[in-house]
């Protein structure tokens, strides 16, 4: 991955105004490009042998906001880990299949995995800032990646912060532990140090499922202002989120005992008119 | 139904009392036990004690003179021992923690080579370090043969502290810094063993405190010339060789055997509640916790 990926969302033009727009369910820009930014083909993912997650292709469009729905245990965990080769941590954990990331093999063996994981960005269900004071948080990782200019790094301090809505909450404490925050505000603080890295695509694992209804509120509503500056992919339990924020979902549930992806489309149309009795059961309500 | 379950309420009740009892009672033994031993040493030795103790040499066998050349040996077998133990030590228990599959078979044979070192008599580690690095390497009675085995002793005991300290750091930082693309060093350098500072130093003074108080390995290694040392190659007498040496061999030995064991016990307080010290305010200095 040496080549950046360009961020930036281009304006949909040329086209009727509604070819992009994705229906009324969400709020999105009309300037999301159906344009796949990660393309998955045939992965599937095996931990010690026993199968995790079978056959799923699907495209990911360039800054949309893509959920991951589906029951506990169905591998949308999995499914995410193998993005930015978290899976190469896991003893006993096999991954098959082709995933590329602006046209690169992101499982190429000569891969810089440090580089793949500076462009596709973490978050993760516990918010897990490290140890350390707000300021080594977000600076430790741009310092390990090379940003050592101290007006750089103060720089992207503010802005990452700013970006989160959590730099008139902590300026006046920046040298404190991280770990004193309240959960919403240490989730936000690791969206921050992601944001830090200008990486192109953010992984979130249910984000919200560990905070209280008011900080999940805020967390959702900065990963809608995510939209067209970085292309999210969330997994979500809270199917009334996925709908609320989604351009694109994906329906995953366990077929012989390994997961699979049954259904992936518009958000609209997975809610409104899935092509699946799986998928129309469960955004219903009626399984899972 | 009322009267079974205040006739168990009662039950439960006269247990947790002897519970509470046998607990407290425990934990005062203990205390019991180190303070008695403390005010033997202090009463016995105390009188004894003096800055010429510590600086003097040794006459007449050690029944009177000081202590001096004894300390330097000491401090320098000492120093050997955490030379070569902890950075030894600590790769093995990165190695240990970070390295390899959970379960790996070269991993539990690894473990299982330390839990058996950790159980070798000190005096046959002695007959090792004489066989191997006073003739072998031919190191001769020396502070480095001696400390050299010593390391041996401290390192299983110093690895399996430092490894429980590094497994006790919670995964979800470790995935985080892989997250982040920091590499595996950046992680180690500025998060686990930061985090785990405390578990290293106690396994730092857990070691120190098995060397400092070991006689029979010292015996076979560094020897007991009570010379002022001048390289790490001289023989060199421990304290704790010493102190053996008062005790046992020599007559009317008794008071200055006191006053050492005195010092060996102070030692040991400084050296544990510096590297408390150490570990408080310089690896955890960038690790901040709520």
């Amino acid at each position: 991955m040496t080549s950046t990926i360009d961020m930036h969302c281009r304006p949909a033009t040329g086209t009727p105004a509604d070819a992009y727009t994705l229906g009324p369910l969400q709020s999105g820009p009309s300037c999301c490009d159906p344009e796949p930014l990660i393309r998955v083909e045939n992965l599937s993912l095996s931990y010690d042998n026993k199968p995790a997650l079978a056959g799923v292709t699907l495209d990911i469009y360039r800054g949309c906001i893509t959920a991951l729905i589906g029951p506990s245990g169905c591998g949308k965990t999995s499914f995410l880990s193998s993005l930015n080769r978290l899976t190469d941590l896991i003893p006993g954990c096999e991954v098959e299949g082709r995933i590329l990331i602006n046209r690169q093999d992101a499982r190429a063996p000569d891969l810089d995995v440090q580089t793949l994981r500076r462009q596709v960005g973490m978050i993760f269900q516990k918010p897990n800032p490290f140890p350390l004071s707000i300021r080594r948080n977000l600076e430790m990782p741009l310092r390990e990646h090379g940003v050592r200019n101290r007006s750089e790094l103060c720089d992207r301090l503010e802005r990452t912060l700013t970006d989160v809505g959590l730099w008139d909450e902590v300026k006046d404490r920046l040298d404190t532990p991280a770990l004193a925050l309240s959960g919403g505000q240490q989730q936000r603080l690791c969206l921050a140090r992601a944001l830090a890295l200008e990486p192109s695509v953010l992984l979130m694992d249910e984000p919200c499922s560990a905070l209280d209804p008011l900080s999940s509120a805020v967390v959702e509503d900065l990963i809608q202002r995510l939209r067209g500056r970085y292309t999210v992919v969330i997994v979500t339990h809270n199917l009334a989120q996925a709908r609320r924020i989604a351009n694109y979902a994906g329906f995953f549930w366990v077929r012989e005992r390994a997961g699979t992806l049954i259904e992936f489309g518009r958000c609209q149309q997975i809610f409104e008119e899935p092509a699946h009795d799986l998928t129309a059961a469960y955004v219903s309500g009626a399984r899972g | 139904m009322a009267k079974y379950g205040l006739f168990s309420m009662t039950i439960t009740s006269n247990l947790d009392r002897f519970m509470t009892l046998a607990i407290w009672s425990a934990a005062l033994l203990v205390a019991a036990a180190f303070l008695w031993l403390l005010g033997d040493v202090l009463w016995h030795g105390a009188a004894h004690l003096s800055w010429s103790f510590l600086t003097e040499a040794p006459e007449n066998a050690g029944r009177s003179g000081g202590i001096g050349p004894i300390l330097v040996s000491t401090l320098m077998i000492l120093a050997v021992a955490v030379a070569a133990a902890v950075p030894l030590g600590l790769a093995t228990a990165v190695w240990l923690t970070e390295f390899i599959r959970p379960g790996s078979s070269f991993g539990r044979l690894v473990g299982l080579s330390l839990d058996v070192l950790a159980g070798v008599p000190s005096i046959v580690l002695g007959l090792f370090g004489n066989a191997f690095f006073c003739v072998y390497l031919g190191l001769g009675f020396s502070i480095l043969a001696g400390g050299l085995t010593l390391a041996c002793m401290v390192l299983p005991i110093f690895i399996r502290t430092a490894e429980a300290g590094l497994r006790a750091v919670p995964a979800d930082w470790r995935n985080g810094a892989a997250a982040l693309g920091l590499s595996r060093g950046a992680a180690l350098i500025h998060i686990l063993l930061p985090a785990a500072a405390p578990a290293l130093a106690a396994a730092l003074m857990l070691g120190i405190g098995r060397a400092m108080a070991e006689t029979a390995a010292l015996i076979y290694t560094s020897g007991y010339v009570d010379r002022m040392p001048s390289s790490l190659s001289d023989s060199g007498r421990a304290l704790a060789v010493h102190i053996y040496d008062l005790s046992m061999n020599v007559a009317g030995g008794d008071p200055n055997a006191y006053a050492s064991a005195l010092v060996l016990i102070t030692l040991l307080i400084i050296i544990n509640s510096t590297a408390l010290w150490l570990a408080e305010n310089l690896l955890q200095r960038r690790i901040v916790t709520a």
